[in-house]
């Protein structure tokens, strides 16, 4: 294990104890936040960082999960078998989907991807008394006291960040990933010498799934209600991309980064001027785009930006 | 009845293609997914609206003026903000454009406020054919639309701009080396698309309601109109258009108005699987 991946484990669980153990309900609620954060930039990371293709689906993996979670909980399944389902749904619903989208590439990809969610929104909607329709659906509050419950899911958000990050940095040294950077860098190509692309890209995006619908699962008990246009929202599948691009695309640590920092600008803003939000968030990613576009770890490695620069 | 639901469609693809025509063309030839494009109309609409209130400006009187500082201000927003992504991935565009989508938005609704407005021109007597009733409003507004896009359509063939975007679209180092200056013709069609935009938002004034709310709305169609007719295809945005007017009028008395959109993103999902060139498109587009 290298030197600076100890340093991100050490830091990881440092922060989470200390939240955990001396958080109030403020520090906890940010800590959840930027747990949760991370664990989609670093699901989305692994179909848009790993394997590149420029996914917008992650809102739809997100709401799926927690629309399964709530109404497998509202038939009677107990609570963490009902995550367990939720993370099976996205991972079942992505090797679906992986036949048809993943056939397309570029923007064509990126529009499709997007599309799904609206899609579904509309479904659930649609659904009548199953879903809730548009009002959405309530969930049964937990039988623990208030601060119990935000110690619960800041550690369930964490160890779900915490399992991305093992897969992703599994994916960076397996045979695996070193299939998804062929296809990221030239999917033909990667073809013609043997790389079962399309077996290996489906299997990238049903792991990508699995862990955003687990977010949306666990999301739904935490605020013990989902409706269909917060759960699809478009800003779910476009806050991944922008903390991932915050950290560096295709980077393990990135991800992490690009949350926290999303996280506390988001505070930020929220706390200074609450009508200006949207308009903040936008200007920040605009300034991103055009000035870093390697991300946090392509800034701090010259090797990488050198690189970068001459594609 | 059955008539009139399909004209119904008729004329409210019309309506689509002039909303779908400069997302086309800047998708098509510059190859970014412009999100400001929604924006952009509400802009137009708001433009009009004003220009109403203030000097009692018909908006289709509004549409010189709205198009013109369209065209500048796309230009200047490709040359000076965009250009520096062009070689970037399609995350990086398509992100860009997001952010800069998120900023316009967020200030119209402060500026602007997300109440409804509309403009409201005197009524007229809806145009009667037999059993057929027509709005003549939507009439108005659809027969401007589709002027719009033939004017815009005769930009592309008969001018030397026009012949220069066509030629970057089909092949822009080819182009280059004839003699084009691409930068340049990039940030023309990135106008273009902005004035046509404006000039939608402006047509549809009096029909639609206008709030930045509705920016989503406008970008959704124009994506399925350009998905569905081909990228960069003027006579193509027409057909997809008038496709997805008609598929949509249809779903409404066939399946109910809610079921609508939802049908209309399935046909997008099976343009995108089946015939990603569109009705008219050429393959080969990325």
């Amino acid at each position: 294990m290298k030197a600076h991946n100890i340093a991100f484990w050490a830091i990881f669980a440092g922060v989470v104890a200390l939240l955990a153990f001396m958080g109030d309900s403020y520090w906890l609620r940010i800590g959840t936040t930027v747990a949760l954060y991370a664990a989609l930039a670093s699901s989305w990371n692994i179909i848009g960082g790993f394997t590149g293709y420029p996914s917008f689906a992650t809102a739809a993996f997100f709401g799926l999960g927690a629309y399964a979670s709530a109404i497998a909980q509202l038939h009677g399944v107990p609570m963490p078998l009902a995550w367990v389902l939720a993370a099976a749904s996205g991972g079942l619903l992505a090797l679906l989907l992986g036949f048809g989208l993943l056939r397309l590439r570029g923007h064509y990809f990126a529009v499709a991807s997007l599309v799904v969610a609206e899609v579904f929104r509309e479904l659930i909607i649609a659904g009548g008394d199953l879903t809730g329709g548009g009002m959405g659906l309530n969930l049964a509050l937990l039988p623990i006291p208030p601060l119990a419950q935000a110690r619960l899911f800041l550690l369930a958000f964490s160890a779900l960040a915490a399992l991305a990050a093992l897969l992703s940095f599994w994916i960076v040294g397996a045979r695996f990933g070193v299939a998804l950077r062929c296809i990221e860098q030239n999917e033909n190509a990667a073809a013609m010498v043997g790389v079962a692309a399309t077996r290996y890209k489906t299997f990238a995006l049903m792991l990508s799934a699995v862990f955003a619908s687990a977010g949306g699962a666990v999301y739904a008990n935490w605020l013990n209600y989902i409706d269909p246009s917060d759960v699809f929202n478009v800003l779910m599948s476009v806050k991944p991309i922008v903390m991932a691009l915050i950290g560096g695309v295709g980077t393990v640590i990135g991800p992490f980064a690009g949350a926290v920092a999303l996280a506390a600008v988001e505070e930020l803003v929220t706390k200074g001027a609450l009508d200006l939000n949207g308009a903040f968030l936008g200007l920040a990613i605009v300034l991103l785009v055009l000035f870093m576009p390697g991300g946090v770890m392509g800034f701090l490695s010259p090797a990488r930006r050198m690189r970068k620069a001459s594609e | 009845m059955l008539l009139q639901v399909l004209l119904n469609g008729l004329l409210l693809g019309g309506i689509y293609a002039c909303i779908g025509a400069g997302f086309s063309l800047v998708w098509g030839v510059v190859n970014i997914i412009n999100i400001l494009h929604g924006s952009f109309i509400v802009l137009g609409g708001y433009g009009a609206f004003y220009a109403f209130q203030y000097w009692g400006v018909h908006p289709f009187v509004a549409v010189l003026p709205l198009g013109v500082l369209g065209y500048a201000g796309g230009y200047l927003l490709q040359q000076h903000v965009i250009r520096h992504v062009m070689a970037a991935k399609v995350l990086v565009t398509l992100t860009l454009t997001f952010g800069l989508n998120l900023l316009l938005n967020n200030l119209m609704t402060v500026g602007f406020s997300a109440d409804f407005r509309k403009v409201v021109l005197p009524s007229q007597d809806p145009i009667a054919w037999g059993a057929l009733t027509l709005p003549a409003d939507r009439v108005m507004s659809m027969a401007a639309a589709v002027a719009v896009v033939i004017l815009t359509h005769a930009l592309m063939t008969r001018t030397m701009l026009g012949r220069s975007i066509v030629a970057v679209r089909m092949d822009s180092q080819a182009a280059q080396l004839m003699g084009v200056d691409v930068q340049r013709t990039f940030a023309a069609t990135f106008g273009l698309g902005t004035a046509l935009a404006l000039v939608a938002g402006a047509i549809l004034s009096p029909i639609f309601p206008i709030s930045p709310v509705a920016a989503e709305g406008y970008l959704a169609k124009a994506f399925i109109v350009c998905v569905l007719g081909g990228l960069g295809s003027l006579p193509g945005v027409l057909a997809g258009g008038v496709l997805l007017g008609v598929v949509e009028s249809l779903g409404s008395y066939f399946v109910g108005s809610s079921h609508a959109l939802t049908l209309s993103y399935v046909l997008l999902l099976a343009f995108l699987l089946l015939r990603p060139q569109g009705l008219m498109g050429k393959k080969g587009f990325e």
